[in-house]
């Protein structure tokens, strides 16, 4: 079980989190004109990298924040946390 | 009575308190302190069982966890428990074990034939049996691999035992309680860390309690005395035995199994029976010890034969003898150490061992005693079926591989030692990559992974001194990096006998003429000829090699036959064991129970119940409840001897005729204010939000990003920047994580909040054509009139001076109100709907009534909205926007959503009008076509139309608009139906809505 260092509440376990996906997705504007393409990419495809992943996390149990999470997929080894404003590096 | 085999003044059970217990349903004595294992022996019970595929007879090998054989199963308390290992079960008073594996005894046990017809089940005899023809899986192989698989049988009754779980926190978890555990718990704890102790066995201080040692001026096991009780004392220490920590996780956290009552006949008052440990650690040494390593001969599972080390701790510890006529078989100097103790309490053994002329201090001890020793002299084969009765043994040639002099002699024990194996399993876990160490034949960890270090024999460090040392100096190096006291204690001085080196020599050659089994895995009767057939075979990676033979797999997970397979595999290869690398060791080390890993989650306990305020009063009134989520919903109110049907059908009829009241307080509830609130919920929903005015309330559905329906409700303007929110009751946890993601991430910029008020709020549906007389009644102060407050209006009011808030909304198709209080109120607002509702006749309905009255409304809910349909499809594309956007909408220009024959809902009727059609039925055409026959849709929910009095459902079906008035059939291979029906609207009563506005 992870344990997740919320920028909110501080070091929490993984049970207390809801795990939300790729962080560095950004949602197409509104109104704006886009492609089947585009919105295909945004909707349905997402990479799986081995390796550092920038992630989301939800502390549903906790402040009910959204984290960005710095995470090693493969190691799980966690580099940083990040509010849901903060910019990552 | 009389223990044949129980020496008089050694050993730790407290001779004080007689304890019988039964075994296969003859009644034995032991004494408290006393393993089965331990017991029986001492009662000169060897053969416990049968083993897995051969059926051969089985004994015990071990003394802990590293026994493969001795698998029983227990009574304990009209409870049912397999896969007990007797060299860990402590007997209690009344204890009930049995044999497995065996039918119909241990003594004659008829499987045993496969013993004899060993040639037809080599390794991978599953594989290569079972696969042909197809046909004869389902009936014919299942059924017998699962009759002869296994050990044991689990009970198929409710546990009632409890079963705890634990979260804790330390500064360094210590993993086993030897000498280097001890050494390094001592040191971290007075250096102020905060220590957890863990010992698998009942006894702290591991080799110290069986070794010939001095630490200080005190014997070890005084030693370990000593500090275990100081250890005790301290505040900042927890010290558990019989707690195995069997796995390490990601993060340092490690989980640790405490068997609390399994010694005792039965559990206690206010105690579970286990409890499992979740334990987040700073840091973790690892002092799990090593186990012993068997050598491999002919005939080396037969009972009797027994690691050294074992036999040498049923003496120590236990005061058993597991034999008076004991051999000896060594390739180190361990198995003089057992020798000794035979010889110290009245038994001459002969040793026999594989090196030409070794000596040490050990060595010349047992000299000295006068014990016989043979160098270069190995044992060829056990001989004896149930138990040992003699050996075959032979000189062995300087290169190990010719046998001479083979001569049988007679014996009734076979001790073996080939040196001993770190357990290097929670290093692994953690992820550290172990090497082999060329010194002890052996992995051993390598750079650490997580936080942690291994000491001890754990790490390959096999003298006293080196562990003392190395763990005293850990403790404080470790603890120091947390608590930075610098506090250091002195390490004390430790005498021992020097031992020397260890001969790399594991396996007997077989003599000519001679095809005796030799046993590398001794619970999964893995033999050398195996290992032998399956790399002749072509497996070469030693993964491949595990799987295909069953190699140190089920309970044992290789404890002794790990790196005696490695040898093997790595001898045929002409490699080197590091070539050949070792399986992956997962958790857990040893079984754990599921009743340990499940806890109190169990049944109800599961899930949070969560009850409406009205609960009390649903169940006074003879409420039947459904699950509903985590909820507790009335699903009807019985009468008499109503049936489900009967009274759903009375409630919901009542609701078309006078006046019902349905609890909804279960309804997801979300306050959203701010001053951007409206341009928000615009977003959100498919439809607009912005010219909503305050006081009026509006339906919404809102959609995931696919464009895939997410959840509908109503949401009301209470005030200029405040709505208030409902969902369904199923999504309310979702839709507000929806919202929170959106607003956090999405649109920060947007300035609104949201908050969940679900439990903040009773609510109460008053629904039927009476529901505005009684409102007036229950409201005489407010103007509830149908210009006072028309459908979808909302208003404040005082319900006999209790703030409440009334919205005029309709689940049921029937003018209906819902009348929220804070939730403390909800019982009294309750109370009074329906005292004064008596005069309309009021009656409270459940959720089956519910569903009827929205379904024969054509109004979708869950069933509908299954996460698979588009607006369009449950006939909401009326509240698409076209002019603006919202959360989905790109996704319903995609092709599949917008083709002409796009599925939609319809309402089904049966042609007969009787027959209820069974939900999750096809729609097809025609009912006789070939299989698999082209389904239209199916039927999402079906009721008993009351307004019709004939079954009615709901469909999703293809091209659904043109299909009404077509004829079609309703199957369901399922119940085996198939009926006709008549495809209608949807909306099966009111099509106009009239009702709603009246």
């Amino acid at each position: 079980m992870l344990y997740i260092f919320c920028p909110h509440c501080g070091s929490r376990s993984q049970n207390e989190f809801a795990y939300g996906g790729d962080a560095t997705v950004k949602r197409p504007e509104l109104n704006k004109e886009i492609s089947d393409q585009e919105w295909n990419n945004f909707v349905y495809l997402r990479k799986s990298p081995r390796g550092k992943h920038l992630e989301l996390w939800h502390h549903i149990s906790g402040c009910r924040q959204w984290i960005k999470v710095e995470r090693d997929t493969s190691t799980h080894e966690i580099f940083k946390t990040y509010k849901a404003d903060e910019l990552t590096e | 009575m009389s223990q044949d085999f129980r020496l008089d003044n050694i050993g730790m059970v407290n001779r004080n308190k007689k304890i019988s217990f039964t075994f296969n349903g003859k009644k034995y004595f032991g004494y408290e302190g006393d393993t089965i294992a331990s017991a029986l022996i001492a009662n000169g019970v060897h053969l416990v069982g049968r083993s897995f595929k051969y059926h051969r007879p089985r004994g015990f090998f071990g003394v802990g966890v590293d026994e493969p054989y001795a698998i029983l199963q227990l009574e304990r308390n009209n409870e049912r428990d397999p896969n007990i290992r007797a060299t860990e079960q402590e007997i209690f008073e009344g204890l009930e074990v049995k044999s497995v594996n065996c039918w119909p005894s241990v003594n004659f046990d008829i499987g045993a034939i496969n013993n004899f017809l060993k040639m037809f089940f080599p390794a991978g005899f599953y594989y290569k049996t079972f696969m042909w023809p197809p046909s004869f899986w389902y009936k014919i192989y299942e059924p017998f691999i699962r009759m002869a698989a296994g050990f044991g049988e689990a009970s198929i009754k409710h546990d009632k035992e409890r079963y705890e779980h634990k979260y804790e926190y330390c500064d360094l978890l210590i993993t086993g309680s030897g000498p280097s555990g001890l050494a390094s718990a001592y040191a971290a704890a007075k250096n102020g860390a905060r220590v957890i102790l863990a010992e698998d066995k009942p006894r702290y201080g591991g080799s110290l309690l069986t070794s010939d040692v001095n630490i200080g001026n005190q014997t070890g096991a005084e030693w370990s005395e000593k500090i275990i009780t100081e250890l005790k004392s301290m505040s900042n220490v927890i010290v558990k035995n019989r707690s195995q920590v069997f796995g390490y996780y990601d993060h340092n956290m490690l989980v640790m199994s405490e068997r609390i009552s399994d010694h005792l006949p039965k559990t206690q008052k206010y105690l579970p029976k286990q409890r499992l440990w979740y334990i987040r650690a700073k840091e973790v040494l690892i002092s799990s010890g090593s186990i012993e390593r068997p050598l491999v001969f002919g005939n080396n599972d037969t009972p009797g034969v027994m690691l050294s080390s074992a036999a040498k701790e049923y003496i120590k510890v236990y005061g058993v003898l597991v034999g008076k006529k004991p051999l000896i078989f060594t390739n180190n100097d361990s198995g003089y150490e057992t020798a000794i103790e035979f010889k110290k309490n009245g038994v001459n053994p002969l040793i026999l061992d594989t090196r030409k002329e070794p000596s040490s201090d050990i060595i010349t001890e047992a000299k000295n005693l006068g014990i016989e020793i043979k160098y270069s002299y190995v044992v060829v084969a056990a001989k004896g079926y149930k138990k040992v009765k003699s050996a075959d043994i032979a000189k062995i040639s300087d290169n190990k591989k010719d046998l001479s002099n083979i001569e049988n002699i007679e014996c009734d024990c076979i001790c073996v030692s080939g040196f001993w194996t770190p357990s290097i399993h929670l290093a692994s876990q953690s992820g550290n990559k172990s090497e082999f160490n060329e010194k002890i034949d052996a992995f051993i960890p390598k750079k650490s992974k997580q936080k942690e270090n291994t000491i001890g024999s754990a790490n390959g460090k096999f003298t006293l001194e080196e562990t003392i040392n190395e763990a005293f100096n850990k403790g404080y190096e470790v603890s120091n990096k947390i608590t930075e006291n610098n506090n250091k204690v002195s390490v004390p001085t430790v005498v021992e006998k020097k031992s020397t080196e260890h001969d790399k020599f594991w396996c007997v050659p077989l003599p000519k003429g001679k095809s005796y089994k030799r046993f590398l895995d001794f619970q999964n009767d893995v033999a050398v000829s195996d290992i032998e057939l399956a790399l002749r075979e072509g497996f070469r990676s030693i993964e491949h090699v595990k799987r295909y033979t069953t190699l140190g797999m089920a309970t044992d997970q290789g404890k002794t036959s790990n790196l005696n397979g490695l040898q093997l595999v790595s001898d045929i290869e002409n490699k080197v064991v590091p070539q050949v690398g070792h399986t992956t060791f997962r958790p857990p080390y040893t079984p754990v129970s599921i009743g340990a890993i499940v806890g109190r989650e169990v049944g109800k306990h599961s899930k949070p119940t969560r009850k409406s305020p009205m609960h009390e009063w649903h169940e006074k009134n003879n409420a039947v409840f459904v699950d509903a989520g985590v909820w507790l919903r009335p699903r009807y109110y019985k009468q008499g001897n109503e049936t489900l049907f009967e009274a759903s059908k009375r409630e919901a009829k009542n609701v078309r005729k006078n006046v019902g009241v349905c609890d909804v307080t279960t309804l997801g509830k979300i306050d959203v204010k701010g001053p951007d609130a409206a341009e928000f919920l615009n977003r959100v929903y498919t439809n607009a939000w912005l010219k909503l005015p305050v006081g009026k309330a509006r339906y919404g559905v809102m959609l995931r990003e696919d464009g895939i329906v997410m959840d509908d409700g109503t949401t009301t303007r209470i005030s200029e920047n405040h709505y208030h929110m409902t969902t369904t009751t199923a999504q309310a946890a979702n839709v507000l994580s929806h919202l929170e993601y959106y607003l956090q991430l999405v649109w920060p910029e947007l300035n609104v909040n949201v908050v969940s008020t679900t439990e903040q709020w009773a609510g109460a549906a008053i629904a039927g054509p009476n529901s505005r007389a009684l409102l007036m009644k229950l409201f005489p102060n407010t103007d509830v009139s149908n210009e006072g407050l028309p459908f979808m209006g909302y208003k404040e009011a005082d319900l006999f001076g209790i703030p409440a808030k009334i919205y005029r909304i309709s689940f049921s198709g029937e003018l209906a109100y819902e009348v929220n209080v804070e939730s403390d109120f909800g019982n009294f607002m309750w109370e009074k709907i329906i005292e004064v509702g008596k005069e309309f006749q009021i009656q409270p309905y459940g959720t089956e009534a519910l569903s009827t009255l929205r379904i024969e409304m054509g109004h979708v809910a869950g069933s509908e909205l299954d996460g698979r349909t588009i607006p369009h499809d449950a006939s909401l594309e009326g509240l698409v926007s076209k002019k603006k956007d919202f959360i989905g909408k790109r996704s319903l220009s995609r092709s599949a959503f917008t083709k002409p024959d796009r599925e939609k809902i319809v309402g089904v009727v049966p042609l007969d009008k009787t027959t209820s059609i069974p939900e999750g039925s096809y729609i097809v055409k025609d009912p006789k076509a070939k299989l698999p026959n082209p389904k239209l849709g199916h039927v999402s929910a079906s009721c008993w139309s009351v307004e019709y009095d004939n079954p009615f459902s709901l469909a999703i079906i293809k091209d659904g608009k043109n299909m009404i008035g077509q004829k079609l059939f309703a199957m369901s291979p399922l119940k085996n139906k198939t009926i006709p029906v008549e495809i209608v609207s949807s909306h099966y009563v009111d099509p106009e809505g009239k009702r709603v506005r009246a």
